[in-house]
């Protein structure tokens, strides 16, 4: 699974793009997007999404339901 | 990763230098102040003054750290620093309005190359302008690549122009040694506590270190991290400015804390700046309802920190892209398709001409205070009182009343006059048709003043200024304001010697906290 941003919530302040450590997050039409494919969710890189906790509106780099869940290499 | 500095000489330069200059600014006590009652602000009563050459040199064409230079020279700032690594109670990243004039809010980002060429665009069109500032509307060490390439881009193709940043702190012990290569010699630090359980009601949260820390934790961690940063700042022998913002019932009394803790770190300037909350704004404080200080409020706190050190007292709380003077905003002149569009020829020498020329007005206008200063040797009263004043700058009575976006509030006693503050007010005039409505706002933003110096005024606003108790003086049109307003103090303290008029005490002045309604 992945996180996404809610594009109507983003400022576009791009806190998050560094912060990423799978470079999964680039600037599309004004706001900022998550490559599904590249998102972990952070696992095995830290504690907790660094786009979440970074991000200063609340509610915007949130877990994308249509993706299952990433499941961490065994 | 982050962009290497390019004068490793000059910082080096500047290392050897450090000790000199350190003890320059501890010794330094004042800020070339004539005045009776404490320090006046920056440079202005005498210019230089009692600073040592090194330092005057480094503050007195910048509009910031001095309160003498910002009614001559003019500052700009890009916005090439969106990202931010804290939350602020008083900040609200999603609002972005043309119209609203506060720190952090910006219409318009940047890329590095964008912003070198706007620079350039700028002091091609400006000649006074003289600093370019880094200030968000994020924090500018949050994007150490943008800003630092900015400022690279800039000291090679505008190496007369300073750089300075303004940055909450966080970052800032990371990034201490570039600053100092890029030969930054000023960075203002936002400083709003000491304490990290008042820290907790300002801060929600910080992220430092791809942690997200809240509550006492994050706050203390921000407070360690910014006082660190500033001791390494001015061990550098770089200026350093402090800004707090006033929060009535959260961290006004802790500011003189905070003044101390920050004086004895070798901060040279410090600023306290009213919080700015409305429920428009959709701050946590504006949706809480928090109050902002009134003006005498401010002026109490700032009162008595200024026996400390030096305070600023002219900060007008500028937008992350604003161009001008203090108290102006050209922004708009300079959007990115503007700037793209535009021939640019960055002529240095017809730059310092025009900034030879601000030189000597400024001369003037000291020596012609000194000589009206002079005439008030000898009178002796306990007489203290404001006036405001119209300006549209160069240190003279220039502005018609109801033209005025603003009014610069000065101090007179038998010490002479002294800058102590500016309101914001709404424009009065719209097309030549006075509102009614916003003549009473204008009186409620210098209700504390006793008369309103301007270059020209209507006869309806001035009988309602007399009825407030406000006296409208025009005699002294195009003139400079000291002088002035020590010649209009010198004939009052004679009429209510004499009986003619009795002198009362004002009341107290609103802070603006509305929008800036954009003017043509």
């Amino acid at each position: 699974m992945a996180l996404k941003i809610i594009a109507s919530q983003c400022t576009s302040c791009s806190a998050c793009e560094p912060e990423c450590p799978n470079v999964a997050i680039t600037e599309k039409n004004g706001t900022f997007v998550i490559n599904p494919k590249k998102c972990t969710e952070c696992i095995g890189h830290f504690d907790s999404p660094q786009c979440t906790a970074v991000c200063p509106v609340d509610n915007t780099c949130v877990i994308d339901n249509s993706f299952p869940r990433y499941q961490p290499p065994a | 990763m982050q962009a290497t500095a390019p004068h490793e000489g000059i910082a080096a330069g500047n290392i050897a230098n450090i000790e000199n200059v350190m003890q320059e600014i501890a010794d330094h006590k004042g800020c070339g102040t004539t005045g009776g009652s404490g320090k006046a602000s920056c440079g202005s009563a005498a210019g230089q003054g009692d600073l040592p050459t090194e330092i005057w040199e480094k503050v007195k064409n910048h509009p910031c750290y001095s309160e003498e230079a910002h009614h001559h020279f003019a500052r700009m700032h890009v916005a090439v620093a969106p990202a931010c690594n804290i939350q602020c109670n008083y900040c609200n990243r999603k609002y972005d309005c043309a119209n609203e004039s506060r720190p952090g809010v910006v219409s318009e980002k940047l890329t590095p190359e964008q912003a070198a060429k706007k620079v350039l665009a700028v002091a091609s069109t400006i000649p006074q302008m003289t600093v370019l500032g880094i200030a968000g509307p994020g924090d500018p060490l949050a994007n150490p690549e943008k800003t630092f390439k900015t400022f690279e881009l800039i000291a090679k193709t505008a190496p007369d122009i300073k750089l300075c940043l303004s940055t909450n702190g966080l970052a800032l012990p990371d990034h201490v040694d570039t600053i100092a290569g890029f030969n930054v010699d000023h960075v203002t630090i936002t400083i709003n506590m000491v304490d990290p359980e008042i820290g907790a009601k300002i801060y929600p949260w910080v992220f430092w270190k791809h942690k997200r820390y809240t509550g006492v934790e994050a706050a203390k961690l921000l407070t360690d991290r910014q006082l660190q940063g500033l001791e390494m700042l001015t061990e550098r022998g770089i200026l350093c400015k402090v800004n707090s913002v006033m929060i009535p019932g959260v961290n006004d009394k802790h500011l003189v804390e905070v003044n101390k803790a920050v004086k004895s770190r070798g901060a040279f300037l410090h600023n306290i700046m009213p919080l700015i909350s409305a429920p428009e704004h959709g701050t946590v404080f504006g949706l809480t309802g928090q109050r902002g200080p009134t003006a005498q409020e401010l002026k109490a706190l700032q009162d008595s920190c200024e026996g400390e050190m030096n305070m600023m007292r002219h900060c007008r709380q500028c937008r992350a892209d604003a161009v001008g003077l203090l108290g102006e905003d050209r922004s708009a002149e300079f959007t990115t398709d503007k700037i793209m569009a535009m021939e640019v020829n960055y002529d240095i020498d017809s730059r310092k001409a025009y900034q030879a020329k601000v030189e000597d007005e400024r001369v003037a206008k000291v020596a012609a205070k000194q000589e009206e200063l002079e005439t008030l040797a000898g009178e002796v009263s306990d007489i203290k009182l404001l006036v405001s004043v119209a300006t549209k700058g160069s240190g003279l009575i220039n502005e018609h009343f109801g033209h005025a976006k603003e009014f610069q509030v000065y101090e007179l006693s038998t010490a002479g006059a002294k800058f102590v503050g500016h309101r914001r007010v709404d424009l009065y005039c719209q097309g030549g048709f006075g509102d009614e409505e916003n003549l009473e706002t204008v009186i409620r933003a210098i209700n504390d003043c006793h008369a309103v110096f301007v270059a020209k005024i209507g006869g309806c606003p001035k009988a309602d200024l007399q009825k407030a108790g406000i006296e409208p003086v025009d005699q002294f049109a195009h003139e400079f304001i000291e002088k002035s307003a020590i010649a209009w103090f010198k004939s009052y303290l004679e009429k209510v010697k004499s009986g003619e008029i009795e002198h009362v005490e004002r009341g107290d002045a609103e802070i603006r906290q509305g929008a800036l309604i954009s003017a043509a």
